[in-house]
């Protein structure tokens, strides 16, 4: 399996005068961003954190991606990792009176460092170990944002999170804060992105597809799936980095188990394995129940109704879906794949 | 010495659910690598159905028992089976874990939605007093949790272990071509398992929640707890899922007792990490085997 995207738009990249490295995935980045850059307008204080909001869960899930869709791990603590970086900036922010820069590859390390260390021992054994490892150290990190109120402020969380700066020019707004945002995750696409096509991220894949083929063509599967798991929860710390200045008030309650779940089903929504799909996914997941707001709590459950289905008429997401549609309009056959 | 018998009884009566729980899970991820990331909210969602049947029907209680029961373990025995596990295993193991989470969020938010928020009362079938034995005051709940439990799970042994059926339970569980061959009818062992599992947690759901009383969020820890019992004592067997329930129970107890309140969760947690560091086949268990 490898992203969808590169296939079908490959002909057309040749046939326009650019750099080799280029393909659909990446012309659609860069469009997705002019696009977000702008789309802001007249959409109002709400509509633009909404979609900003869409872009922090989207870094969350581009993670959990990479550990699930391309390494095939299971892990259940993308949205404790989440909580350890919005914690980490919220404190080095406010508190400690760090910048917001540093706070941000403050956070990717931490979530980096303890991906590590608990990978290692969990991987150590076998690979759905690491499911029911994640699934403990989850609910410590509730435990711990909950009781430790001398640090986390326990059920009242944390508010006045100061919003970054650049270079003087102050994004507090809701406007220049979310354009702020699609700077930022474009450039955590674009490096998974290059991530993905590099020996590494072929590295990645050969684990998920073939883990015994893999080991036999001298790649260290134990390295590179630690590695995979590591990489993805930084990438939660660096959502977690952006959600605490765009909501300016963390409590413990969206970094629970059931957000790790629900973190988990937008990957496979969006389609595993697939660069764009978390965009995809966190659309489902966060954008569409702002629109269905009636649906309320419902939604959660038609939600994970959609997936299931998914699961079993096309395990490949919504990706595989406008894959197979893609394929149909323009009669190709689908064994590109 | 006497509260320490309190604890410790107390710590059995949790860890025997726990353990029910566990045997569940581990029945089902033998006989079809199905892990079940719902196994919690299995445990959860029988008392709610039964308090719902009563309030839909207006049934006595035996009566919504009866019903409540029966539909859990058609839907999430039989149907479940059918429905999710079924279709979704030809695409490997990891699709399925995902569905049964999916399903645990729609078994959790359903319970919620279609039922009540707020923790509701279930009928006990044993009388809320307490005795003293040796200067501790024992519940008698406890009591009657250990015995029913340890009763079902010694059944459930000699089923495996000294019947025809059980017995080609745990040849499908170990080999299925080589049971297959044997003219072992595979899928309906495979479904026996999976009503098994329904019927183990109905009795744990039962047992617990006129303690615990009935709530949508009652399968958070107890899949949890299910999930750590399993591993610690070992994949391969019900003897593993026993005494792994056991262990983290008592733990369970003893650290809420003497350790502190708002951490009592992650004692058995440390327990998991230290397992798999030191023992990750379980501690009951045997490296690359599968047992019923």
């Amino acid at each position: 399996m490898t992203a969808p995207a590169t296939h079908s738009a490959a002909p057309a990249a040749r046939r326009l005068p650019l750099p080799g490295f280029v393909d659909g995935t990446l012309l659609t980045l860069v469009a997705a961003a002019v696009i977000l850059w702008f789309a802001p307008s007249g959409m109002g204080r709400y509509g633009t954190y909404v979609l900003s909001l869409w872009l922090v869960m989207s870094v969350a899930v581009m993670g959990l991606n990479l550990t699930l869709g391309y390494a095939g791990l299971k892990s259940l603590a993308q949205a404790a990792f989440m909580g350890i970086g919005a914690y980490a900036t919220a404190l080095l922010t406010s508190k400690v009176g760090l910048n917001w820069y540093a706070s941000f590859a403050v956070s990717g390390l931490i979530t980096f460092a303890v991906g590590l260390v608990l990978g290692f021992p969990a991987l150590r054994v076998k690979a759905h170990y690491l499911a029911f490892v994640t699934l403990a150290f989850s609910t410590l990190i509730w435990l711990v944002l909950r009781n430790e109120q001398w640090l986390t402020g326990g059920v009242f969380g944390l508010s006045n999170i100061p919003r970054p700066s650049f270079f003087g020019l102050k994004l507090d707004g809701a406007l220049a804060f979310h354009r702020f945002v699609v700077v930022v995750t474009f450039l955590l696409a674009v490096v998974l992105w290059w991530m993905i096509r590099s020996p590494w991220g072929r590295a990645f894949t050969a684990l998920r597809e073939n883990p015994i083929r893999a080991a036999s063509l001298g790649i260290d599967t134990r390295m590179y799936t630690l590695l995979a798991f590591a990489i993805g929860s930084a990438y939660a710390g660096f959502a977690g980095a952006l959600y605490a200045p765009l909501v300016e008030f963390i409590d413990p309650s969206p970094f629970s188990l059931s957000q790790s779940f629900f973190l988990l089903l937008m990957v496979v929504a969006g389609g595993a394995g697939y660069l764009l799909g978390p965009f995809i996914g966190a659309l489902l997941g966060v954008v569409l129940p702002e629109w269905l707001r009636f649906a309320g709590s419902l939604y959660l459950i038609i939600f994970a109704g959609i997936v299931m289905l998914l699961l079993i008429a096309c395990p490949q997401g919504m990706s595989g879906l406008l894959e197979r549609g893609w394929a149909k309009l323009t009669g190709k056959k689908e064994g590109a794949r | 010495m006497a509260e320490f018998l309190a604890y410790l009884i107390a710590g059995i009566a949790t860890g025997a659910i726990y353990a029910l729980a566990a045997i569940g899970f581990t029945l089902v991820w033998q006989t079809s690598q199905t892990i079940n990331f719902a196994q919690g909210e299995f445990v959860m969602l029988p008392a709610v159905l039964v308090l719902l049947a009563i309030k839909l029907f207006g049934a006595p209680i035996w009566l919504g028992a009866l019903i409540g029961i029966a539909a859990f373990i058609l839907i999430f025995g039989v149907g479940f089976k059918l429905t999710v596990v079924d279709p979704m295993i030809r695409h490997g193991v990891l699709p399925l874990a995902i569905a049964t989470m999916a399903l645990s969020i729609i078994m959790k938010e359903g319970a919620k939605d279609g039922f009540s928020a707020e923790a509701q009362k279930f009928p006990s079938f044993v009388p809320t007093e307490t005795i003293s034995v040796f200067g501790a005051a024992i519940s008698l709940q406890h009591v009657a949790i250990i015995a029913v439990a340890f009763g079902v799970i010694g059944l459930l042994q000699w089923f495996v272990g000294g019947t025809r059926l059980g017995r080609q339970m745990q040849a499908t569980a170990q080999n299925p071509t080589v049971a297959r061959i044997l003219g072992i009818p595979v899928e309906r062992m495979v479904l026996l398992t999976f009503v098994i599992n329904a019927a183990l947690a109905v009795v744990a759901s039962v047992l617990i929640s006129p303690i615990y009383l009935a709530k949508f969020s009652n399968g958070e820890v107890i899949g949890l707890f299910a999930f750590i019992a399993a591993i610690v004592g070992g994949f391969n067997q019900v003897r593993g899922a026993l005494v792994g329930g056991l262990i983290v129970g008592i733990v369970d107890s003893m650290a809420a007792a003497y350790i502190s309140t708002s951490y009592r969760l992650a004692v058995p947690l440390v327990l998991l990490v230290i397992v798999i560091l030191v023992k990750p086949e379980g501690l009951m268990g045997r490296k690359e085997e599968r047992r019923v």
